[in-house]
């Protein structure tokens, strides 16, 4: 099928390119290490505390950090994107016969491909941490974070090609990632929030898919939030997989 | 049957401040096997018509058929019959001129071999061999853009849009490319070329059209945009103080090939019809009436003047 084939020959490329420079692949790994190592210990202490998730500081910790991955990772592929917008390769690919969302599968492919691996990165370097987390549970976050990071890259390419602009790219990050960010748990789980906060969080989707990766990584499968983790994210990554969509193919330079 | 036959062509754009139209109807017909030219200051319509026939862009109204293929019914034929090498190129630049060829050969439907067989071509034929390996970043201007027109000929394109294939380049580099475009067209390619160059466009082009405000406001060879805008200019280097110049320019403006005469400093200028025509005539009369005549220069307008009378303004100008 030739959109398959499109897609196939795009990625291979895609991916040649980032592993080219594999060093960018260990930097994106530095921020949630950086938080692991320079942070996740401020957590034992509110560790004992009622509040707490179950499961221990590390264990609470590592899936918020594997999703912040994910969201991050997932965010700043908009740059390469400009960078090939003004190198013309875009419109190079588009007065070809290739396939009109094969540019965009190609390099969404390519960016879970490189997520997943980091993620795996990051698990392994945690083991030694003393981390015992759930086969079955890291299987499903890493499920969590391949839809995350196609929500994410997803946006960051429409928006991509709506500004065109890295200087208008990285403060439209910047403005809706923190946010998102802190109102998700990531860094201190919501359970230590005041009402209010949780409330708001309740509307933030990411909070949701938080619980749902904690909830895997302790094993607790009958969490109805692992449920609710999936059904979100599996919309919204649809939803900003249209979006992307028409904007590849309504991208005009 | 033309390879590109425009009619109508239009686009329209909402901005914040209204609708802006780009183009307003702008009728083109491109014959097999010719280097045909596109000129238009900045604005004009220029970049906006060469997107709308490539395919990026749709267009508000209007129709086209390009290398037989009705541009709105069937980009798709037209994407797989033509060729497009942007401004940009378009280059991967941290890949190599093969990895960039093998790739868009493949991206035209080749099985590996075949693509790596056209690569191989290409390479040679644009003498790209010795450096086929090198990452593209390191290529120099000349070179890149002769690995740009590789990109766009991988798939034997009948027609190739090249947008202003040497902007940028060194004069030797300029004059390489030339031979390039003419050699395509020799191998029987029709090439749609737009630039910035006047002279360019004089010395590669078959024929030419120039857009202006949306429209296209000239048409023709360059030969004949040059002789409907100005004549020839005759220059004559005659004696200013004795009064030959004054006495020359009333005998040689009488005569019926002359359309206007301007003394200069240096002796008389006359505008006509036909240059070559003209001389011998211009000879007889001031032999007759026993001038001295020091020098005598013909001169052709340039594609400059023709710009200038089309559209109010120096290509130049129109730049900044």
């Amino acid at each position: 099928m030739k959109l398959l084939r499109d897609t196939w020959l795009l990625f291979v490329n895609n991916l040649t390119e980032t592993l080219r420079n594999p060093v960018w692949v260990i930097i994106g790994l530095f921020q949630p290490i950086c938080y692991l190592l320079l942070f996740g210990p401020l957590l034992e202490g509110v560790a004992g505390s009622g509040n707490f998730p179950p499961g221990g500081a590390l264990t609470v910790f590592t899936p918020g950090m594997l999703i912040m991955l994910g969201m991050f990772g997932g965010a700043f592929v908009g740059f390469g994107l400009i960078a090939d917008l003004r190198a013309g390769l875009v419109e190079r690919l588009r007065v070809t016969p290739v396939s009109r969302l094969a540019p965009l599968l190609a390099r969404s492919l390519r960016d879970v491909l490189i997520l997943l691996a980091q993620a795996v990165i990051f698990i392994v370097a945690a083991l030694p941490l003393g981390l015992k987390p759930s086969f079955w549970g890291i299987v499903l976050t890493l499920g969590l974070i391949v839809l995350l990071g196609l929500i994410l890259s997803s946006c960051s390419y429409a928006l991509a090609l709506a500004f065109k602009s890295e200087d208008a790219l990285a403060p439209m990050l910047n403005f809706f990632i923190n946010p998102i960010l802190l109102l998700s748990g990531i860094l201190l789980p919501l359970t230590l929030a005041p009402d209010w906060l949780k409330t708001v969080a309740n509307f933030n989707p990411f909070s949701h898919v938080v619980d749902a990766a904690r909830a895997a990584f302790v094993g607790d499968f009958a969490n109805s939030s692992i449920v609710w983790g999936f059904v979100i994210t599996i919309v919204l990554a649809g939803l900003a997989m249209f979006w992307a969509a028409r904007s590849f193919r309504q991208a005009t330079t | 049957m033309s390879i590109i036959e425009i009619k109508g062509l239009t686009k329209s754009f909402k901005t914040r401040r209204g609708i802006v139209e780009a183009v307003r109807g702008v009728d083109l017909t491109v014959e097999k096997g010719e280097i045909f030219g596109f000129l238009g200051p900045n604005g004009a319509g220029k970049t906006t018509t060469l997107r709308m026939v490539t395919t990026l862009l749709e267009p508000t109204g209007g129709s086209a058929t390009i290398v037989g293929y009705d541009l709105l019914r069937e980009p798709r034929k037209v994407r797989e019959k033509i060729g497009y090498v942007s401004q940009s190129g378009g280059v991967q630049q941290s890949a190599t001129a093969r990895e960039n060829l093998v790739l868009q050969a493949r991206l035209y439907g080749m099985d590996k071999p075949r693509a790596e067989k056209r690569t191989a071509d290409l390479l040679k034929s644009l003498e790209l061999e010795t450096f086929a390996d090198r990452k593209a970043i390191t290529y120099s201007g000349g070179q890149r853009r002769r690995l740009d027109i590789a990109l766009g000929m991988v798939h034997h394109p009948e027609l190739l849009f090249l947008d202003e294939p040497t902007t940028g380049l060194d004069p030797q580099s300029r004059a390489r490319m030339w031979d390039e475009v003419k050699k395509l067209r020799d191998e029987g390619t029709t090439i749609f070329i737009t630039t910035h160059y006047l002279d360019e466009a004089d010395a590669l082009c078959d024929r030419l059209s120039i857009i202006d405000g949306g429209k296209i406001v000239a048409g023709g060879t360059p030969e004949d945009l040059k002789r409907e805008i100005a004549g020839d200019i005759v220059t004559l280097g005659l004696d200013t103080r004795d009064g030959s110049s004054t006495k020359a320019q009333t005998l040689l403006g009488s005569q019926s090939f002359v359309k206007e005469t301007e003394i200069h400093n240096d002796g008389l200028r006359l505008y006509v019809e036909r240059g070559e025509e003209a001389l011998p005539a211009i000879l007889r009369v001031l032999d007759g009436a026993g001038l001295h005549l020091q020098t005598i220069a013909l001169t052709r307008p340039s594609l400059d003047d023709v710009f200038l009378r089309k559209t109010g303004r120096t290509l130049r100008e129109a730049e900044s």
